[in-house]
């Protein structure tokens, strides 16, 4: 009975509402208006998956198509942001990111530190994330960690439809640049989400189950996989508490680290590569603050150090999946200090 | 596919999102005698735990579903039956039910929320139940119809029952005007009209008390009766920090401690309640509407609507129930009221009495109705 959504329609809806409510609010992107010529919504492509299906044909100019040009545009939207408007610009895969990095970092994570607080850079860049998709290396991966190592930068990883809705809302409010990272494996999820308009502050984590045993601490399509895998685990046993960051800055240290006070055991799961990463950040963040209550070395579970293969086969090995996170689990779990103290000596 | 000698207990429906709840814990033994009205098994659900009732006497022959089993709604519990029905009958009547009643979710999903337009507000209620002399639940500060989710159908019976999300509150419009209780009083007589209700039983909690009671005093020839539980406006006393906190708190961490003060065991506020109150107070206008809401309620740690004084006039027949470890509104506010204002204390209940009892408060409800229908 209750109103649900897909993933994708959660960000159409925010989208929609926030343009209705406040003149401000611009879309602008590859493809979001729709082909050229096209005749209301009908020819409209709305976006390389659809997102923003719809928009043209309600707010007409804007809804802005751009070239092929993305240091351009961004750099436009950042400028927009700079004089009054609250531009949301899609950069179809984060992995194009490269070409506009000076906007990004250098100019919009910039504007209000160097201009002694009296610039506001009100800017969301929707960008696509994810690997599962046979899309091969530069279209699969999950960069939210370069953004996250950015002061100036807002950073924002979903995992539900319900999230998607109110963090997008909140970001296009928020008066700084925001990156809102969504993975195209999402897009048809379903799941409850209220008609009415709503925000979820940043540096909230979600604590999705609780549980006594150990902590994973995720993101994104790993919060899905992790709860399958504790589905199985608790049949053994194994009560795991599973976190969703859902904002990798700020970042909720307060959340992650009541849980591992109590449960003293964790997995830190991530699709990204290992390096260098939120997995890492998190888990130094762990053994700097939670030295004391750590019952096991901390376990990331992450991708290779590897370009996203093309290969199906190497593919699917390459991703984290429910079946690696519950074996972390359970060499956390089963982990004995005295036993490794006992072989060494 | 009950007989007059075999009754089924079946999961129950409390509020609107559940499909399905878990077993956590049988009150009562096989081949134990049970009445109408013994709690036979604890079922929990992601907002909350409650118990099943038997609807008959008899012997709890059968425990259908085993603890930790998770059950759809309408799914069979447990076969209370006489001895005198045999074990093979009760066997068959096991079998026949999974075969043929199980599958059936359609049943329990008729009941859906309405909106209705009134004074450029839009008001949610849902209404269960036909005929009779109508009631309306009128629930609380930060509330919603959800509230009553142990009550609503166990009222709804023999007769109409509809409960209302008041303005600010669940699914209405969160413009609260000024914010008065004036406004909430005036709305709610607005809601009556609009749904042609023109003389209705009022059952309201907390501040939903204090709106009955004055549709009451301002209507008295729409007010049939009056059943006020743990009712705002009866004394200046209040914990006006659990007030400000509830406004405040923006986080499961924060909110978790205030939610609960409003039991008595405060183990019933699940996560999935601090969960629920926490996405309301995201929605757009409800910080604003409950902060608005709150300071016309409460100002200076006291009440601001104390309606004391003004109960020898109210003419609907009237009772008072209260949980007597309310940590919210005291209890001692049920002492020393007109004589003709009946007056129920309920021992080990906090605030949210009609959750915490809410076989004895619907029992309370029902023969009141009965009595001023």
């Amino acid at each position: 009975m209750p109103r649900t959504l897909s993933f994708q329609q959660a960000i159409n809806e925010a989208l929609d509402q926030e343009m209705a409510r406040d003149e401000s609010v611009i879309v602008i992107g590859e493809d979001v208006a729709g082909g050229q010529g096209a005749e209301g919504e009908t020819d409209a492509w709305g976006g390389v998956l659809g997102v923003t299906k719809g928009l043209y044909a309600k707010y007409d100019d804007r809804v802005m198509d751009t070239p092929i040009s993305e240091s351009a545009f961004i750099g436009a939207a950042i400028g927009a942001a700079t004089s009054g408007l609250r531009p949301v610009v899609e950069l179809m895969f984060n992995d194009f990111m490269g070409v506009c990095f000076d906007q990004i970092f250098n100019q919009a994570a910039k504007f209000r530190y160097m201009f002694g607080g009296k610039a506001e850079t009100p800017v969301v860049i929707r960008t696509m994330i994810g690997s599962g998709f046979r899309a091969a290396a530069q279209h699969s991966q999950s960069l939210y960690s370069i953004f996250t190592h950015i002061p100036g930068l807002k950073c924002v990883v979903p995992s539900t439809p319900y999230d998607a809705k109110g963090l997008l809302i909140e970001a296009i409010r928020d008066n700084d640049p925001v990156i809102f990272f969504e993975h195209k494996k999402l897009y048809p999820l379903e799941g409850e989400v209220p008609q009415e308009l709503y925000t979820i502050p940043f540096g909230e984590a979600e604590v999705v189950r609780e549980g006594q045993d150990v902590t994973i601490i995720t993101l994104a399509e790993m919060v899905h996989e992790s709860l399958k895998a504790v589905e199985a685990l608790a049949q053994e046993g194994v009560e795991c508490e599973v976190i969703d960051l859902r904002t990798t800055s700020p970042l909720d240290e307060e959340t992650l680290l009541d849980s591992v006070a109590s449960t003293g055991r964790v997995v830190v799961v991530d699709e990204a590569n290992p390096r260098c990463s939120i997995a890492t950040d998190i888990s130094a963040l762990l053994a700097q603050n939670a030295f004391g209550a750590l019952k096991a070395p901390i376990k990331m579970v992450t991708a290779p150090h590897t370009p996203v293969p093309f290969a199906d086969n190497l593919e699917d090995l390459y991703k984290p999946n429910a079946e690696k996170i519950a074996s972390a689990v359970r060499e956390v779990s089963e982990y004995q200090a005295w036993k490794a103290t006992a072989s060494t000596s | 596919m009950e007989s007059d000698s075999i009754h089924k207990l079946t999961m129950p429906k409390w509020g609107l999102s559940m499909t399905h709840g878990k077993v956590v814990e049988w009150l009562v033994p096989e081949r134990a005698e049970v009445s109408a009205g013994t709690e036979v098994v604890e079922v929990e659900t992601e907002k909350i735990t409650g118990c099943v009732e038997s609807s008959k006497c008899g012997i709890l022959r059968r425990q259908v579903a085993k603890s930790g089993q998770d059950v759809p709604i309408g799914g069979l519990l447990a076969v209370v039956a006489d001895l005198s029905v045999s074990d093979d009958e009760v066997n068959r009547f096991v079998e026949g039910f999974v075969l043929e009643e199980a599958c059936d979710e359609s049943a329990s999903d008729d009941i859906a929320p309405e909106f209705v337009e009134v004074g450029g507000r839009r008001l949610r209620y849902l209404k269960q139940g036909e005929g009779g002399q109508p009631v309306v639940l009128i629930h609380g500060f930060t509330g919603n119809l959800d509230n009553w989710l142990f009550n609503h159908a166990a009222l709804a019976q023999q007769r109409a029952v509809y409960a209302l999300d008041l303005p600010g509150h669940g699914q209405s419009s969160k413009d609260v005007g000024d914010g008065s209780l004036d406004m909430l009083i005036g709305t709610l007589q607005d809601w009556l009209d609009a749904l042609s209700l023109s003389r209705v039983h009022l059952v309201g909690h907390s501040l939903g008390g204090a709106v009955a009671l004055g549709v009451a005093l301002r209507s008295p020839d729409r007010v049939r009766s009056c059943t006020l539980i743990a009712t705002a406006a009866l004394g200046p006393e209040i914990d006006a920090d659990y007030v400000e906190g509830v406004v405040e708190a923006s986080r499961r961490k924060q909110l978790k401690p205030y939610l609960e003060r409003l039991f008595a065991d405060p183990s019933r506020v699940t996560r999935q309640l601090v969960h629920d109150l926490l996405k309301f107070k995201r929605v757009d206008g409800v910080p604003h509407a409950l902060s608005k809401l709150s300071k016309n309620f409460v100002a200076n740690g006291k009440q601001v609507a104390v309606f004391r004084s003004e109960l020898e006039q109210v003419q609907s027949p009237t009772q008072v129930i209260w949980g007597e470890a309310d940590q919210i509104i005291p209890s001692s506010h049920a002492s020393d009221l007109p004589d003709p204002i009946s007056v129920e204390l309920l021992a080990n209940c906090g605030h949210m009495v009609q959750m915490e009892a809410a076989r004895e408060v619907n029992q309370l409800v029902l023969s009141f109705l009965e009595k001023t229908d």
